[in-house]
């Protein structure tokens, strides 16, 4: 074997190597949950660790949809994402549009100021919020979370959109301009069928932050059956410290993490061009 | 460009179009800022009724001696750093072989994704359940590998739950800065390196002479983000620690929050909002201003 053969099986060693380590670092914690919440109770507490479950069972889940109204749950985080969603996909598209396209006066400094907010942490910004929620006797009503939600999508959906819209061929626009279509007719009939992909990508990136969302659902929604699911599993305890739910919080986390393991799956193309897009061109 | 409009009705509609978008984001972004300079000069708590009595920068003095204050800046000091370095540093490298070309690229991108996308309060409970000093396993697989002799008290010793604290963090964000550094990696020309190689150079020196240049753009924007989100951070340690052992972990956000819901202390709340806002804003624009500078240097040096 001479020198460059040895060197590149060297490297394909090293490099199957650091690929099984990122997996098995990636994939580990989320493993482990759907082990445990197969476990009885029994197994779960087994010392040493019982790694696989001789006994699988699904009583932690049935505890969840039985006890608790983890089903209630789920459909809440669902309706106030995809309503978020929507409603963020169609305010900030046309915005997206006017910035891409129109002229405006203070442009740059609308720009910069969108991009800014993205840097701005939840925690800064629930006072004011719960006071005017309280104004508006809106606590406890889905509403306290879908608009802040669809607010806090909106920079990443306008950066996203608009490095889109700068990307179509502007002869299009013109020609839709002399046939006598006006702004808004454009945008939806000749526009906006062509924009559904970049409307997917923006769309997925928006409904994970809704549905990952915390401290807004945790600080705004305390009637317990209008909690979102990551609220409702990290409130999940027993009677007492000593009898903490292992397997029912495993199975919580599971159930909590299961709608986005699957979008992962499908729609990883779109969500790493969504990040990219939103992060570089921006 | 064929126009039948006057630019002035096209700078109307345009201003039709992006009217709502700006106004939710003044509504959720700068109305609780500018709400939170008003208050820092009030007290409001349950001393006064809940009922502002003005304070003047009362608040801004009694936080000068606030050593819980100070700790909890520490407290998110430390964690910003330990964690933003080490993502940098794995985020670069998952981000390099990600780069390379072999079988199954596509699913451990989706595989690397994950942790990104799933929800930290949720991964939160999986970490504290890794980390649980019975029956966690981190301890039984130390135990096996005879790393160490009893079980480790992960979540209850001070330096100890800041540590474990930075690994599930590391977990949850390297993801994103190795899909940012990956777009970066892949706008680089394969050409550059092989002339590069021709000339006789390292595999390391042609990283550190092409690629991190070249990827400075991609690692600005992936500091900046990570700086502003792991000083906000606060699901991660309300469900992990709660602040604890003994406020070892409590981090600014973790102390705002507290103070505002457990204490009712709006004014005084409001005051280390503005605070935090202030040192964000200022850490950022210096952090943003010298790192381009400094990959400004980097590239004129080559």
């Amino acid at each position: 074997m001479n020198n460059v053969q040895s060197r590149s099986l060297i490297f394909k060693v090293i490099l199957t190597g650091a690929i099984g380590l990122i997996a098995l670092f990636c994939l580990a914690p989320v493993l482990w949950q759907v082990l445990t919440s197969l476990k009885t109770g029994q197994e779960i507490l087994a010392i040493p660790n019982r790694y696989w479950p001789q006994h699988y069972t699904l009583d932690n889940y049935t505890v969840l949809f039985t006890d608790r109204p983890f089903l209630r749950y789920i459909l809440n985080s669902g309706f106030v994402s995809l309503a978020s969603t929507g409603l963020c996909l169609s305010i900030g598209t046309p915005a997206a549009y006017a910035l891409a396209r129109l002229r405006l006066w203070g442009q740059q400094f609308i720009l910069a100021g969108i991009l800014v907010v993205t840097l701005f942490p939840y925690v800064l910004l629930f006072l004011g919020l719960l006071e005017i929620l309280q104004a508006l006797k809106l606590g406890n009503n889905y509403l306290a979370l879908i608009v802040p939600y669809t607010a806090i999508n909106l920079p990443l959906t306008i950066l996203v959109m608009r490095s889109f819209f700068q990307q179509l061929p502007q002869d299009l626009e013109d020609a839709a301009q002399v046939d006598g279509y006006s702004t808004w007719q454009m945008l939806t009939q000749i526009l906006l069928p062509m924009t559904t992909p970049a409307l997917v990508t923006t769309g997925i990136l928006a409904f994970i932050f809704s549905w990952n969302e915390f401290i807004f659902a945790l600080t705004f929604i305390t009637q317990d059956d209008l909690k979102t699911i990551p609220v409702a599993a990290a409130q999940l305890s027993g009677a007492t410290v000593f009898d903490v739910p292992y397997g029912p919080i495993a199975a919580a986390t599971v159930l909590g993490t299961f709608p986005l393991v699957l979008l992962v799956l499908f729609f990883q193309r779109q969500i790493v061009q969504g990040l990219t897009a939103g992060a570089v061109k921006g | 460009m064929i126009s039948s409009k006057p630019t002035t009705q096209r700078s109307f509609e345009g201003w039709i179009l992006v009217i709502p978008a700006l106004l939710l984001l003044a509504l959720v972004f700068a109305y609780p800022i500018a709400r939170a300079f008003w208050l820092s000069l009030f007290t409001e708590n349950l001393g006064t009724r809940l009922q502002p009595v003005f304070a003047g920068l009362g608040n801004f003095g009694r936080m000068a001696g606030d050593g819980r204050f100070w700790q909890s800046l520490q407290n998110t000091g430390v964690f910003t750093l330990l964690s933003v370095t080490l993502e940098m540093l794995l985020g670069t490298t998952i981000a390099l072989v990600l780069n390379q070309s072999f079988r199954g690229r596509g699913a451990l991108r989706a595989i690397v994704l994950l942790p990104w996308a799933l929800p930290t309060a949720v991964m939160a409970l999986a970490w504290t359940w890794i980390f649980n000093d019975q029956y966690g396993v981190l301890n039984d697989v130390l135990l096996r590998l005879g790393l160490v002799h009893s079980s480790i008290n992960w979540l209850g010793e001070p330096s100890l739950a800041m540590l474990s604290l930075v690994v599930a963090d590391v977990w949850k964000t390297t993801p994103f800065i190795s899909i940012i550094l990956l777009a970066g990696l892949q706008s680089i020309s394969p050409d550059l390196y092989e002339a590069h190689a021709i000339d006789g150079a390292s595999p390391w020196q042609s990283f550190r002479k092409i690629t991190l240049p070249l990827l400075m753009p991609q690692i600005l924007i992936a500091l900046v983000f990570r700086f502003a989100q792991a000083f906000g951070l606060f699901d991660l340690v309300q469900v992990m620690t709660g602040g604890g052992p003994g406020g070892s972990t409590e981090t600014v956000s973790l102390y705002i929050y507290a103070t505002i819901m457990r204490y009712l202390d709006f004014g005084y709340g409001a005051a280390l909002v503005v605070v935090t806002f202030s040192l964000l804003v200022t850490v950022v624009s210096l952090a943003a201003r010298l790192l381009r500078k400094s990959a400004n240097l980097l590239l004129s040096d080559e």
